[in-house]
């Protein structure tokens, strides 16, 4: 009888958990991408984990403590390492936990199953399960505008500055200019007077003619 | 009296000045592009052959012409025959033209610069779509630094006609760009003097570290022989001379009046012609220099998305097939495929489609030229590096430099003639002036910030200075040679440089230049006439990727107004020099 109850069980097992199974899940993961040399070997002891965390989520949705890690069945384990799990539901005889349940059961606690095999959201896939992907971290003030600022203030304060100092220079200069000229004025006057000699004589012309503006007055004048 | 024309405080001042203005973005994301197109020993052969015989002496005749006349190009030109002001006067509508849209590429530098100071770069990833479970679908379909581009910066419309509204984003940063030009313009020459001092050095000392980073990235060995390996099919191809000579003509800036308006602020005794060879020696091996850091940062790039597609491809298949992780590496991977493709025929021949072939020289091949090189292809290789924000900043700080560089001799263009002009002198102050033309620019160049803004500012690039440049470089070189006469041109620079120029130079100028410019000139008239109509690359936000279209009705005409604006001031102004004559003797 103890033999006949055991092959039930494992023809039930068989037939409940096989790839593309009805309410069956495939998993995937990746332990030497995410640990490299720190890999562990998949045997039995972490397949019992694996049992043992999904019974946990499914007790944690459901918050029924009526899953046993006997209900979760595993099949199919590859080289790669993956493998497909059922959820048997223990009340009814040899149905599996509707599919939807499993996946929201699982998606409620995907950092705790990831973290117990030190993995993370694409080292240990679910296939079939989407995960929600972090958004980056956005500051409330965007940070480009902050160092916008900085540079547009330095570049304001730069030109008011040029601006202003050449302001004042060109007032220094013109209060200096007519300073001279009028010392220059005067001058002009006692040599007039003294040499008697009138300023209109004194030629322009008389210095020394560039060869390159030969007389054509046309291009003085259009300038 | 006449105010004394303001100085640079030194030579050196000068030198720097122009090295500031010739060395420009062009030879960072132009010179690569053509090295890459046409294979780069190539590329570099073409060039060291054009150059001697090409700028050095173009330069040097423009120099002097500028150093001799003391006056900005519409004056200088006056003076060498009044029937060629129209050449100065043109010179000046390029520089207005090249002014308005220059400045933009400023604004995305900028755009970038305050957007390196994140972490992670805000290119490195897609962000997510609204419901987050996955990324958002114009990004998955194309690469990140490519969405980053297309939406975050340019926010690109699928096409010329569907123009959008202003970007408030990138108006902030052309306005920040077009402030800062003003600054470094004010006082004429005696800020520009101290500003071309960083932005003539600034962007060597960061080539330089980019030379050591570059060349210490893990696969820059294959862009280095990539970039040295000529295409000797590609040395037959006329096209690849033409674009060689074309690159050399425009890197220099020859025709915009600019090193006319500078050197018209040296002393006459100024040795213009070592200066003239100075500046383009440094010109060519900078164009050298930037090709050897793009090409090892070209090399990293596609080593590293050669090694991601073949990762790709090994998990595909170790999933696919669950075979043992880290059984397949890229070593064994086609002996492995060969072996599933015997053992599991049907379930390979489903996955086959999935299956890229990775090809490291495909990755090599995909040449980029422009803002796609400089924005995209550089943004993506920063963001594998280590410390990307460090590398973003330097780069795209260098790229501002090298663009606020060129805006100085741009404006310095504009600006000079105006200044000049006793008329404006007298009722305007130097800083108003200044004020006015960086006003009147920014406010034009709103029109690139559009939506559909890129496709206005690829117009101006490829047609504002292209065709009209050549005409006016023409004019100037039979000007200079034959109106002006090559003797007395020789005198002159006896006067102020101490020899004469050798036979060499003569001969040069005198037939060599004006036959390789009229050259030019018919390759690309005859190479418009047989393509017929012309087309723009659009974004398409559905496939992720270029797609071409024709140009509509409207923006044709903006190209033809562009080209005509500048080469019909040459005609125009001889008319109407002749017809004042004509009155005056009437």
């Amino acid at each position: 009888v103890l033999l006949l109850a055991f092959s039930v069980v494992v023809f039930a097992h068989a037939e409940l958990c096989k790839p593309d199974a009805q309410n069956a899940f495939k998993v995937r993961l990746s332990i030497k991408t995410a640990l490299g040399d720190n890999a562990y070997a998949w045997d039995a002891n972490e397949e019992y984990l694996f049992k043992a965390m999904v019974a946990f989520a499914m007790r944690r949705y459901s918050s029924k403590s009526t899953t046993q890690i006997s209900n979760v069945l595993l099949c199919n384990v590859t080289d790669r390492v993956s493998f497909w799990f059922v959820v048997t539901d223990s009340a009814k005889n040899v149905t599996t936990v509707p599919g939807s349940e499993v996946e929201a059961a699982i998606r409620m606690n995907r950092n705790r199953i990831n973290s117990a095999f030190l993995l993370n959201d694409k080292t240990l896939q679910f296939l079939k399960i989407s995960s929600t992907i972090s958004p980056p971290v956005e500051p409330s003030t965007p940070a480009w505008l902050i160092v916008f600022g900085v540079v547009l203030c330095l570049t304001v304060a730069g030109i008011i500055f040029l601006i202003v100092s050449g302001i004042q220079r060109r007032k220094k200069k013109n209060k200096e200019s007519s300073d001279t000229e009028n010392l220059e004025e005067k001058c002009e006057v006692t040599v007039t007077i003294e040499n008697g000699i009138p300023c209109e004589t004194l030629d322009l012309k008389a210095g020394h003619i560039n060869g390159v503006y030969t007389a054509d007055d046309e291009r003085f004048a259009s300038l | 009296m006449e105010k004394p024309r303001p100085l640079w405080d030194n030579p050196l001042q000068f030198v720097f000045a122009c090295i500031s203005y010739a060395v420009g973005l062009g030879n960072v994301w132009r010179f690569p592009y053509l090295c890459q197109m046409y294979g780069g020993g190539s590329a570099l052969l073409s060039c060291y052959l054009a150059k001697p015989s090409g700028e050095g002496k173009k330069k040097k005749v423009l120099m002097a012409v500028g150093q001799r006349m003391r006056r900005g190009s519409i004056g200088a030109w006056k003076m060498i025959s009044p029937y060629l002001c129209g050449v100065g006067v043109a010179s000046v509508v390029v520089s207005f033209f090249l002014s308005m849209y220059y400045n933009v590429i400023n604004a995305w530098a900028f755009w970038y610069l305050f957007h390196s100071f994140q972490d992670p770069l805000p290119w490195a990833s897609c962000p997510l779509n609204s419901n987050r479970t996955g990324y958002e679908a114009e990004c998955a379909r194309t690469s990140p630094t490519q969405y980053f581009w297309y939406r975050r910066t340019l926010n690109i419309a699928p096409s010329m006609e569907a123009s959008g509204a202003l970007q408030w984003e990138q108006a902030l940063c052309l306005t920040l760009a077009w402030l800062v030009v003003y600054l470094c313009i004010l006082r004429g020459t005696e800020s520009t003097g101290k500003v071309v001092y960083v932005t003539a050095s600034l962007p060597y000392c960061v080539l330089i570290i980019y030379l050591i980073r570059g060349l210490t990235l893990h696969g820059a060995v294959n862009g280095l022989i990539y970039m040295f390996t000529p295409k000797l099919e590609q040395l037959a191809n006329p096209k690849a001379w033409i674009s060689a000579a074309t690159q050399i003509f425009f890197s220099l800036g020859l025709g915009f009046g600019s090193l006319i308006a500078f050197a018209s602020y040296n002393e006459q005794s100024n040795n213009c012609e070592r200066h003239a060879i100075v500046v383009s020696l440094i010109n060519s091996t900078t164009s050298i220099f930037a090709s050897i850091v793009t090409f090892s940062i070209y090399g990293f790039k596609a080593t590293f998305n050669y090694e991601s597609c073949m990762n790709k491809v090994i998990l595909l298949l170790t999933n696919a097939f669950d075979l043992e992780e880290g059984s397949l590496t890229a070593d064994n991977l086609g002996a492995v495929r060969a072996h599933l493709q015997a053992a599991h025929p049907q379930q390979y021949a489903e996955l086959l489609p999935q299956l890229r072939n990775c090809s490291l020289e495909a990755e090599l091949d995909t040449a980029v030229q422009g803002t796609g090189l400089a924005f995209i292809v550089y943004s993506e290789a920063i963001k594998n590096m280590e410390v990307p924000q460090l590398y973003s900043v330097l780069y795209f700080f260098m790229l501002l430099m090298l663009g606020i560089g060129s805006m100085l001799g741009n404006t310095a263009a504009i600006l000079t003639p105006l200044t000049d002009s006793r008329f404006i002198a007298t009722h305007l102050s130097k800083e108003v002036v200044s004020g006015l033309v960086c006003f009147v620019n920014c406010v034009i160049g709103l029109i690139f910030t559009m939506e559909a803004g890129n496709y206005w500012f690829d117009i101006f690039n490829d047609y504002a200075a292209t065709l009209s440049l050549l005409l006016i470089v023409l004019v100037e070189t039979i000007a200079v040679c034959y109106v002006y006469g090559i003797r007395r041109f020789e005198k002159d620079l006896h006067t102020m440089i101490g020899h004469k120029p050798s036979w060499y130079w003569k001969v040069m100028w005198a037939f060599a230049s004006p036959l390789l410019i009229i050259s030019l000139f018919i390759f690309y008239i005859t190479d418009y006439i047989l393509t017929g109509t012309l087309q723009y690359q659009a974004w398409d936000a559905t496939q992720g990727q270029l797609v071409t279209k024709d140009y509509p009705g409207y923006a044709l005409a903006v190209i033809g107004m562009l080209v005509a604006a500048s080469t019909m001031c040459i005609p125009l102004g001889a008319l109407l020099t002749l017809l004042w004559r004509w009155l005056r003797r009437e």
